[in-house]
């Protein structure tokens, strides 16, 4: 979806958002379904107003634990790129342990991190890092080693280095690819974030993430709160795909065309 | 990888490999480059050069820029690669654009065009800048894999004579691969005619120079391009290669 969005292109989309209300309304009015159930979406902004402060706490908790795992993970992700990009034998005996990655359920290991590292803001920084790791690693090595031959004739003709051809070469050449895999991965961040709070939330801890206040307001049956901070996680799972969408379109402008 | 193929370059010549598609010439210009090992035979090049310090410098056929880099930027690669080998120092950056700039000027690209990205430039400037890339070292030996190939008539025209004026100015050896026996004609002191995997005795273009439009369109012109077109046939007629036809009116 590269389609430029002005303020026509919007209005399908809301369109559909109210479409989507109404019948949200007409549900409850017609199967006179109670509130515990699912509230109106009047009643749902009327909760996320009355908690707005704890909502916009939880969200900072939550967001600031997904932007440090989603940071890591491009850092830790792209040197693992690096280094598979060197050699075939390591590409091989990583890769495996890569799609491990995508492959095990995240709220199977969430348990088992949060027992290891705690009840923690890190903890849920990990599991961050875990869930949007696999799309950087997987995009900035296929970045790493899609280069023209001819490209790497002309460095090899002129004797560059394997550092050289790497970092004047493989590395920009990635960059589009890399940020294709943040895309991906900004999404991640947040569903990550939220689950580990799910867990982290139980240990009786401080932490207020948007996922600790949910299991909370689940358990008392506050289900406008609960579909409240649902609309909030979704935001700033919003955010932070238009951030990366930002990033990629305006700051690394020069490395979005090929010649 | 070509077998069997002998072949002498001499210093300051400009040699230009025709042929048909598949028979060899881009693998042998790769070969002197050091790109592809030869299994057998002896190719000659002098001087004998290689691309690190950059003396010896290799033309694309596509202009193999980085799209990241500017004009200027693209230029100074070679610099920047080369110059850690010529001095152990490495170039400065301000010193690699300072010298790339200059190259592009006698590249006669037009200064705005500096600070553009490939994706901004016509097919035209992208060679220029290529061959800026390639120069921009002063090699002593320059291979060209087949560089004006996909312009038009006109680019293809004002490159040859650049490369001419270049040549003038400072000679090097050139080995230009090319499937246009016009151009051959032009730019070479001598043209080898290749089958599959074989070269010919090479036939000496003793057009006087500089190779102006009055060279262009006299009857020595002529004779040469003919002579270069029967040995074509000759090697077709052979079943050596499938040559592929010259195209209708002959040289321009």
């Amino acid at each position: 979806m590269n389609e430029k969005v002005t303020w026509v292109t919007l209005v399908p989309t809301v369109v559909l958002a109210a479409v989507g209300l109404i019948a949200w309304q007409a549900a409850i009015w017609i199967g006179d379904l109670p509130p515990i159930l699912l509230p109106s979406p009047w009643a749902v902004l009327r909760s996320g107003w009355e908690l707005r402060t704890t909502l916009f706490r939880g969200a900072c908790v939550t967001g600031a634990a997904a932007l440090a795992g989603f940071a890591a993970s491009l850092v830790v992700g792209t040197l693992l790129a690096a280094l598979m990009s060197q050699s075939r034998m390591l590409r091989l005996a990583l890769f495996p342990y890569v799609i491990l990655l995508q492959t095990v359920p995240i709220v199977a290991i969430a348990p088992l991190l949060v027992i290891w590292s705690g009840y923690e803001f890190r903890t849920v920084v990990l599991v961050t890092l875990i869930i949007s790791l696999f799309p950087i690693i997987n995009n900035v090595t296929e970045g790493l080693l899609a280069i023209s031959p001819d490209r790497l004739d002309l460095f090899r003709l002129y004797g560059a280095s394997r550092w050289e051809t790497l970092w004047r070469l493989r590395v920009p050449a990635a960059v589009s690819h890399l940020m294709l895999g943040a895309r991906t991965s900004s999404g991640l961040a947040v569903i990550g974030a939220i689950v580990a709070e799910f867990f982290v939330g139980n240990g009786g801890s401080s932490y207020n993430g948007l996922g600790t206040l949910m299991t909370g307001w689940q358990s008392l049956g506050k289900t406008a709160a609960l579909m409240a901070a649902l609309c909030v996680s979704t935001l700033l799972g919003i955010m932070m795909f238009c951030g990366v969408q930002w990033v990629s379109n305006t700051l690394l402008k020069r490395w979005m065309a090929n010649d | 990888m070509l077998r069997g193929i002998d072949a002498t370059f001499r210093a300051g010549e400009i040699v230009s490999l025709i042929g048909s598609s598949g028979c060899g010439k881009t693998t042998l210009l790769r070969t002197i480059a050091g790109l592809v090992p030869t299994a057998s035979g002896e190719l000659s090049i002098d001087p004998p050069a290689r691309g690190r310090g950059g003396e010896l410098a290799f033309v694309f056929q596509q202009p193999t820029l980085l799209p990241w880099r500017t004009s200027v930027e693209n230029v100074a690669l070679s610099i920047q690669l080369t110059g850690l080998q010529l001095t152990g120092l490495g170039v400065g950056k301000r010193e690699a654009l300072a010298r790339a700039a200059d190259e592009l000027s006698a590249m006669e690209l037009p200064r705005e065009a500096f600070g553009r990205f490939p994706r901004e430039l016509s097919g035209g400037m992208r060679m220029r800048v290529s061959l800026a890339r390639a120069l921009v070292t002063r090699p002593s030996v320059l291979l060209l894999d087949e560089p004006f190939a996909a312009l038009d008539d006109m680019s293809r025209g004002a490159l040859g004579d650049l490369l001419l004026r270049r040549w003038d100015a400072r000679p090097f050896t050139a080995v230009l691969v090319t499937h246009n026996i016009a151009e051959a004609v032009l730019l070479s002191h001598r043209i080898f005619v290749m089958g599959r995997g074989q070269i010919g005795a090479g036939i000496i273009d003793e057009l006087p120079r500089p190779r102006d439009e009055s060279v262009r369109v006299s009857s020595r012109f002529g004779e040469l391009y003919g002579r270069v077109s029967a040995e074509l046939r000759r090697v077709a007629a052979e079943g050596v290669a499938d040559v592929a036809m010259m195209p209708a009116g002959g040289p321009r």
